[in-house]
């Protein structure tokens, strides 16, 4: 191990101009800032896609509400699913991936150091893309000044002639090009974790965290290309007289729908499954014990990966396919449920007979644990074809997905950012306010989206700008908007709390956690080159095997 | 405002609804006595078959529930770090092959039921049969309204839908085939069945067969576009005698009533006749709701108001004081001439 060596202080001067660090950031393709300019981005984008949720409950607090009008409302919804699907959910993963796969796997850097830089600023002006919509998809002239098809998009509302105006074309090309962006940092990733292990990594040694995000790129690449084969021929139908989508013209309104959700599907995998890497890192850590069942757990991703992709269409179970279809998208759809409850049963196996240490992060997956479960059971819910077709397009469908993605990916994400935010930075993120920020946001969180799926049942369907009184509606909603408010609280907290102990926060060390991982040989924040010398592994836990050189992993291995 | 909302009947209103939505998971009896829009209180066999479904797959999916957090939160305390321990790592394992076999094939096996009990349940409603005596409905759906036709009747009405009870003995469902003039649209009457969508160039078709009489409420699920929200459904179950009756009243041309001649000229000489049709008259448009029997219906605008002549008033002045993007336009016309033509309207019976 190498960790000594890296004591080096850094060589920063402080009357440095602005311009010049500025001129760094921008230029550089070091893997670590790529990364936290991924995050940083992400996290932005975050509060921007959170402020249009806030607007959204608020209109939807009492029925008949007039607080926006209905065309605003239906540009928030879609803005705000754009944004926390494309420009916050993809980029911050792929900012801890960044970050994290050439630290753990004892890299110097990506593969591709230059594409990484590209692949980040792609991503970045496609989120501007999409916000530039704002002033210029010819609001002035009365077109609309934000996309408003919702983030599915759905043909034929997205033709010229129920879309005129800029704003749809903001939307596809702000895909498009983040769309190259993902693909260039999913072969970034794959290529990394296979070329670039240090000696003695075998495939069967590398962190589930790379193991997972090998999966992931994986599927970005076979899941995003035909997002971006739709876009061009969206693009074609809007400008040179297509007919892919264009009913009118006898295009296919249900085409649109397969190429989406082709996308659309292992989308989701591709949001959780960086998430399921973080708690293989983490619950290990604060049980005191090795993951259980690591060549089960690579196995259930690889699993995962392929079975979904075969279960997009049951997002179009009421579009009228054959009854054979949708008992085949049933099957499909419910198999996925094995290897992922093959997932948490490994995680609570890894907790069985642990110390189990209720640091910040280790709270954060525990309600992403709990949250998951109950997304997990309401998804086989759902993908019971006939059940789905009462649930599908409701309210029920929305508390579904939003508590996969805020109850799942988002509290991922916190844990992951508690857990590694040392590493970055140097310093810890306060403790206290960390449990503030914890107990808030899974209080709102549940308040929010446990009563979201009632209305669902009550026949409440979802992207509705107001709904009618007297259908058991109104005060369910009413509580949910008082939740979304106080998850707000809770991220506020959590950003004073990124913001106060990056200057005030104590000294991390090199290992803050007493982990096992490469990550932690090195110092904190890394140095340019990550290790002084190549490190040499012989276990999956090689912090472990230093620390015990007595009763090292290599020997059970 | 607010504290003035949150009466005591609030929380009555919410307790009710999240007892009723809770029961009805327990038990599939709920029949409330008013006709909502709760998918467990079903009034028709689709519907009915569904619900029993949702119940099992409820009940396999709650026991799973509560065995994984029971054991989620034994672990969590019996396996807590306490003061003692601080220095000694537990016992390190890394597998157990025995384990994993086990919470492998269990799920396969649940998963295998759960798969067996749905495709049942898709197959008897989607390729359930039409029977010869079946009332055939056209449903075409429009930003933002329903247009119904009943080709063999020869009646064309919109917004509100009107169909025969279905006796249990000598079942007499109604067969819609789902059409849509625009965007994507979905019809979603919960208590009666689950939804299916209206594509353009997309034909689909669905059925229902209502147990009891009365109004079954719902709206359209799919977003079309910027009114929605307000694409609202109301289907009238009726006893046979009253469809009987009903369908004689929808067959025959407009009500000819020259009191009201000078409003009929305001409809035929401005832009209401592009868009709207008036049995017997020469207005036929299509792009709008038919008009021939427009005050046999409860509601305007799909469900937005009450049909009244206030209401109807307003509509016609300014569509979107009631339907903000309604594709209705104001039709700007003096005093007198909006007073002639919701007379006129009015007698539209």
């Amino acid at each position: 191990m190498s960790s000594d060596a890296i004591t080096i202080p850094g060589v920063q001067i402080d009357e440095r101009p602005w311009v010049d660090t500025l001129h760094e950031w921008v230029t550089t393709v070091d893997h670590k800032r790529l990364g936290v300019m991924y995050i940083v981005y992400a996290l932005l984008f975050l509060v921007v896609a959170g402020v249009e949720a806030l607007i959204i409950r608020v209109q939807l607090m009492f029925p008949h509400n007039h607080f926006v009008s209905p065309e605003v409302f239906n540009r928030l919804f879609t803005m705000h699913g754009t944004t926390m699907v494309f420009f916050m959910g993809m980029p911050i993963l792929f900012g801890f991936a960044n970050y994290l796969v050439p630290l753990m796997v004892g890299a110097r850097d990506m593969a591709f150091p230059r594409l990484n830089a590209f692949s980040f600023w792609l991503s970045a002006l496609g989120g501007l893309l999409l916000y530039f919509s704002l002033v210029g998809a010819n609001g002035l002239y009365g077109a609309g000044n934000a996309p408003d098809v919702g983030w599915w998009a759905y043909a034929p509302l997205t033709a010229r002639a129920f879309s005129p105006g800029h704003s749809t074309d903001y939307w596809t090309l702000a895909l498009l090009v983040s769309g190259f962006g993902s693909i260039g940092t999913a072969i970034n990733i794959i290529a990394t974790i296979l070329c670039m292990r240090c000696p003695g990594m075998k495939l069967n040694r590398m962190p589930l965290l790379a193991w997972l995000n090998l999966v992931m790129s994986g599927m970005v690449l076979i899941a995003v290309s035909p997002l971006t084969a739709a876009q061009m021929m969206l693009l074609i139908d809007r400008y040179l007289g297509g007919h892919f989508f264009d009913t009118q013209a006898g295009g296919s309104a249900a085409l649109w729908m397969h190429f989406f959700w082709i996308f659309g599907h292992p989308e989701v995998y591709v949001l959780i499954i960086p998430c399921f890497a973080f708690l293989s890192e983490i619950i290990p850590v604060f049980s005191r014990k090795p993951i259980f069942g690591y060549p089960v757990m690579v196995a259930a991703t690889v699993c995962i990966g392929f079975v979904s992709m075969s279960v997009w269409a049951h997002h179009m179970f009421t579009i009228g396919m054959s009854s054979y279809a949708n008992s085949f998208f049933t099957i499909t759809t419910m198999a996925v449920g094995v290897p992922t409850g093959i997932k948490i049963f490994n995680w609570l196996g890894t907790m069985w007979g642990g110390r189990i240490q209720f640091k910040v992060p280790m709270l954060f997956s525990i309600a992403f644990l709990f949250q998951f479960l109950i997304a997990g059971l309401t998804g086989i819910m759902l993908g019971s074809a006939a059940f789905d077709s009462q649930l599908s397009l409701s309210y029920f469908v929305v508390a579904h997905f939003h508590y996969t993605l805020v109850g799942g990916v988002v509290c991922g994400v916190f844990a992951a950012i508690y857990y590694w935010y040392p590493k970055i930075t140097g310093r810890m993120l306060n403790e206290t306010l960390g449990k503030w920020h914890f107990w808030l946001f899974v209080i709102g969180f549940h308040l929010t989206f446990d009563l979201m799926h009632f209305p669902g049942l009550l026949g409440m369907p979802r992207r509705i700008y107001t709904y009618e009184p007297g259908r058991g509606w109104d005060t369910l909603n009413l509580l949910v908007s008082v939740g979304a408010f106080i998850q707000a609280i809770a991220v506020l907290l959590f950003v004073a709390n990124l913001i106060i102990s990056y200057f005030k926060g104590d000294k991390a060390g090199n290992d803050p956690w007493d982990a096992w991982t490469l990550e932690w040989a090195t110092s904190s924040p890394p140095p340019p080159y990550n290790f002084a010398s190549i490190p040499v592994v012989a276990s999956r836990r090689p912090l472990w095997d230093l620390k015990h050189p007595d009763d090292p992993d290599s020997r059970y291995e | 405002m607010l504290m003035r909302r949150m009466t005591a009947s609030k929380f009555q209103a919410i307790g009710q609804s999240m007892v009723l939505a809770f029961l009805s998971t327990a038990s599939f009896a709920a029949n409330g006595p008013a006709n909502g829009t709760n998918i467990f209180s079903p009034a028709s066999t689709p519907a009915r078959m569904v619900t029993h479904l949702s119940v099992f797959v409820l009940v396999i999916t709650g026991i799973i529930f509560v065995v994984v957090l029971a054991l989620l939160v034994y672990s969590l305390i019996k396996f807590r770090e306490r003061g003692g321990d601080a220095n000694r790592e537990p016992a390190q394992v890394y597998g157990s092959t025995q384990i994993e076999l086990a919470w492998t094939i269990i799920p396969i096996l649940i998963v295998v039921v759960l798969f067996l009990a749905t495709a049942r349940v898709i197959h008897a409603v989607q390729d359930a049969p039409q029977p010869p005596g079946a009332i055939e409905v056209t449903v075409i759906g429009h930003q933002y309204w329903w247009e119904f036709r009943y080709p063999k009747l020869g009646v064309v009405t919109a917004n509100e839908l009107h169909i025969p009870v279905s006796d249990p003995a000598n079942s007499n469902p109604t067969f819609l085939t789902l059409l849509s003039a625009d965007t994507d649209h979905s019809f979603w009457v919960p208590e009666l069945a689950g939804k299916t969508d209206l594509i353009p160039g997309h034909p689909n078709r669905m059925w229902v067969d209502p147990e009891r009489t009365g109004i079954f409420l719902g709206q359209c699920a799919q977003y079309c576009g910027v009114q929605h929200a307000k694409m609202l459904l109301r289907v009238s179950v009726d006893s046979p005698e009253d469809f009987a009756a009903w369908v004689r009243e929808q067959q025959q041309p407009a009500v000819q009533d020259t009191s009201v001649e000078t409003g009929r000229r305001v409809f035929e000489r401005n832009a209401c006749m592009n868009c709207h049709a008036v049995g017997g008259t020469p207005a036929n448009g299509r792009f709008g709701p038919d008009l021939t029997h427009l005050m046999t219906r409860a509601t305007i605008a799909s469900g937005a108001a009450k049909n009244t002549p206030e209401n109807l008033r307003l509509w016609v002045q300014n569509p979107s004081a009631i339907k903000p993007g309604s594709l209705m336009p104001a039709m700007q016309l003096n005093d007198a001439d909006l007073d002639a033509v919701v007379s006129y309207m009015e007698t539209l019976r």
